[in-house]
């Protein structure tokens, strides 16, 4: 018998009763807040990320002149048309190794959640994934609009399935490895600005 | 490797192994505390979400019904996995898992693996395997990586080197990263080992991860990481293995919502992990192949006491607000998993070799409080000790102690008896007479005075109520 169905036919060696256990339906009401974008600032603080809400794309570009990781970054790339002035073209990528220089990357976010500031990034979106963790600073970019309170909210929103790669980001990499002490900028990006517009 | 091999041995019982951690009075208590800020730190979060206990609650339902459905469940996984193009296998034990493993690594003639956090592959022990064979595996999250420098087993899930001094974790990089002599700063060596590890993310020809949720309805998992190991460790190499329990199945996506907002705030405090990477199949021009482990767990799901063991989630909040755990270290275990979840885990799988774990506890119920499942982790322990005792593997000496108490119990006029004599002779005795070999309890401390009067005569001897 292969391991499949001997694995398969131990997890049914006992008659089962009708299942006396109903999967909830996760249709009630969750926790919401009356400003989203308040409470999403607020918690991104405290995992050690910046949001700044601007007005308009060119708005976001003159913040990001006043950041010193922007300032001070010599490869950028940036998947955002208008914010960041990228020297690096990601189609010209063919090799996701090829990253491993690139300093500050600028990468546009689908849904942003109140409860942890956690933002949704899509493989659509970044083609060529390993640049959100490769880079040594992060900028993601949202609509004001995009912001909800809960993750129910955001699943609901999210439409998942389909062969392709999703993460949420909270913050920049971190680690508390030794002796519980915050160290910001583990393996991932070092910083993480997220500019909210609108 | 015969360092990190003989950590896990489990031929010794717990309070052999907790003397050691023990003995170094001073650890003892800094272990104590640095445990308990993040238990502080859980409760502070949980705190903070209006429905927790309802979001339990559901969590609870939700692992009770996914484990009674698991066959069903894991097919349709199968099924849609295969569908966005991933290749599936299934292990029926450690072994096979290795096997499987190696014959990826041997069919794509890769030699440098990059893992991230994945306690199922301790579980099956696959780093030795591999580095027998000639492979290099690298721990890229930090607290593996300074336990693999050090020959070590992680002695937690979630904070591997939580019983490590940075001082420690200072004289290990300076032997093997060459950081300064002496320098324990963090930040410092966090730097260093950030250094180190990217030149590892950059030459890996595989990466391996852990899988912290899988989705029936989908076929995708998801895994969860502070770091961005995971993430580095898959988007880097073309080839991705992800190692998962057969009960980490969940049916639906949106029952992410609840396992996420209850995972890192249990584990650490923190609102969501940094990162919660989504895998739907292999990248473009990548290669994705899904374990499904089994080990015991099958087994486990038919036990009518034990099943709902196989709902944790691995956040470690059991381990962090155990009194035992906190002051016995996590490697007194002898399990890859230790603390109230694995002294049910562990015997339930080999009730001979681990039957000193379920006594390795006060039944406060402390963990069974911070339970983001609702784990009934300090009744399943009290089960435990009646199982390990009915298979006749209690040790001889706690047999007729456990014996003798009983006979005693049942006897009321005799227990009374004994308590008079107990009261009147122990009093007169040298404290080396009661502090015996038999009695463990006097082994660090005296018994308290004596009372002259036993419960019931106080009771009875009481004045009457005004």
């Amino acid at each position: 018998m292969s391991s499949r169905s001997s694995i398969l036919t131990a997890l049914r060696a006992r008659p089962r009763v009708p299942s006396p256990a109903p999967l909830p339906a996760l249709d009630e009401p969750f926790c919401t807040y009356p400003d989203p974008l308040a409470k999403f600032a607020e918690v991104l603080a405290t995992v050690g990320g910046k949001a700044i809400s601007v007005a308009s794309h060119a708005e976001a570009q003159r913040v990001l002149q006043s950041e010193p990781a922007y300032r001070d970054a010599k490869l950028i790339c940036s998947l955002v048309p208008g914010i960041g002035a990228p020297n690096l073209d990601l189609l010209q990528v063919a090799d996701p190794h090829e990253l491993e220089a690139v300093d500050f990357a600028v990468a546009p976010g689908r849904l942003a959640v109140a409860e942890n500031a956690a933002i949704w990034v899509r493989e659509a979106d970044v083609p060529t994934r390993a640049l959100l963790f490769i880079t040594q600073h992060l900028c993601l970019v949202i609509d004001r609009t995009m912001l909800v309170s809960n993750m129910h909210e955001a699943y609901a929103q999210l439409e998942l399935g389909k062969a392709e790669f999703g993460v949420f980001i909270s913050g920049p990499s971190k680690t508390a490895d030794i002796e519980q002490s915050l160290v910001i900028g583990a393996h991932g990006s070092r910083s993480l600005i997220v500019l909210v517009v609108g | 490797m015969s360092t990190r091999l003989a950590v896990l041995a489990p031929s010794q019982a717990h309070p052999t192994r907790a003397a050691l951690f023990v003995a170094n009075d001073e650890r003892m208590h800094w272990h104590d505390k640095a445990l308990w800020f993040v238990r502080q730190k859980r409760d502070k979060a949980a705190a903070s979400v209006p429905e927790w206990e309802r979001l339990r609650e559901l969590a609870s339902q939700i692992k009770t019904h996914t484990l009674i459905h698991l066959p069903e469940y894991l097919e349709a996984f199968e099924a849609k996995a295969r569908a966005l193009g991933a290749e599936v296998h299934w292990a029926k034990d450690a072994a096979e898992h290795n096997a499987i493993v190696l014959g990826i690594l041997e069919a794509a003639s890769a030699k440098r693996v990059v893992k991230s956090k994945s306690m199922l592959t301790e579980e099956c022990h696959l780093n030795p395997f591999l580095e027998q064979r000639g492979y290099e595996v690298v721990d890229t999250d930090l607290g593996e990586r300074i336990v693999q420098f050090r020959n070590e087993a992680p002695s937690h899930i979630v904070l591997p080197a939580i019983h490590i001094r940075k001082e420690e974790v200072g004289d290990t990089f300076h032997e093997h990263l060459g950081t300064e002599a002496g320098a324990s700063d963090p930040q410092y060596l966090t730097e260093a080992a950030r250094g180190h590890l990217r030149a590892k993310f950059m030459e890996a020809d595989v990466g391996i991860t852990g899988v912290n949720f899988a989705i029936a309805e989908t076929g995708g998992f998801v895994v969860c990481t502070n770091e961005g190991n995971a993430d580095l460790g898959t988007a880097l190499p073309k080839i991705h293995i992800a190692c998962m329990g057969i009960e980490k199945l969940l049916p639906r996506t949106r029952d992410l919502a609840v396992f996420l907002r209850l995972l890192a705030r249990s584990a650490t405090g923190q609102p969501i992990t940094t990162y919660s990477s989504h895998f739907f199949g292999p990248r473009p021009q990548g290669k994705l192949h899904i374990i499904l482990l089994d080990n015991g767990r099958s087994a486990i799901s038919q036990s009518p006491e034990f099943k709902s063991s196989l709902h944790c989630i691995r956040c470690g909040a059991c381990m962090n607000t155990c009194p035992v755990y906190r002051r016995s270290g996590g490697h007194s275990y002898g399990t890859t998993v230790p603390g109230p979840i694995g002294s049910i885990l562990a015997p339930a799988r080999d009730p001979q070799a681990y039957q000193s774990l379920p006594y390795a506890c006060s039944l406060c119920g402390s963990c069974t409080d911070v339970c983001p499942v609702k784990i009934n982790l300090h009744e399943q322990l009290l089960l435990m000790r009646h199982e390990v005792t009915r298979q006749g593997f209690l040790p001889r000496l706690k047999q007729l102690s456990m014996t003798l108490a009983g006979f005693v119990f049942q006897r009321p006029r005799l227990y009374a008896f004994l308590g008079a004599m107990g009261r009147g002779f122990a009093r007169l005795l040298p404290t080396r007479w009661v502090n015996n070999r038999l009695n463990g309890w006097g082994r660090q401390r005296d018994l308290p005075p004596l009372p002259a009067k036993s419960f019931r005569a106080l009771y009875r001897n009481r004045k009457p109520p005004r």
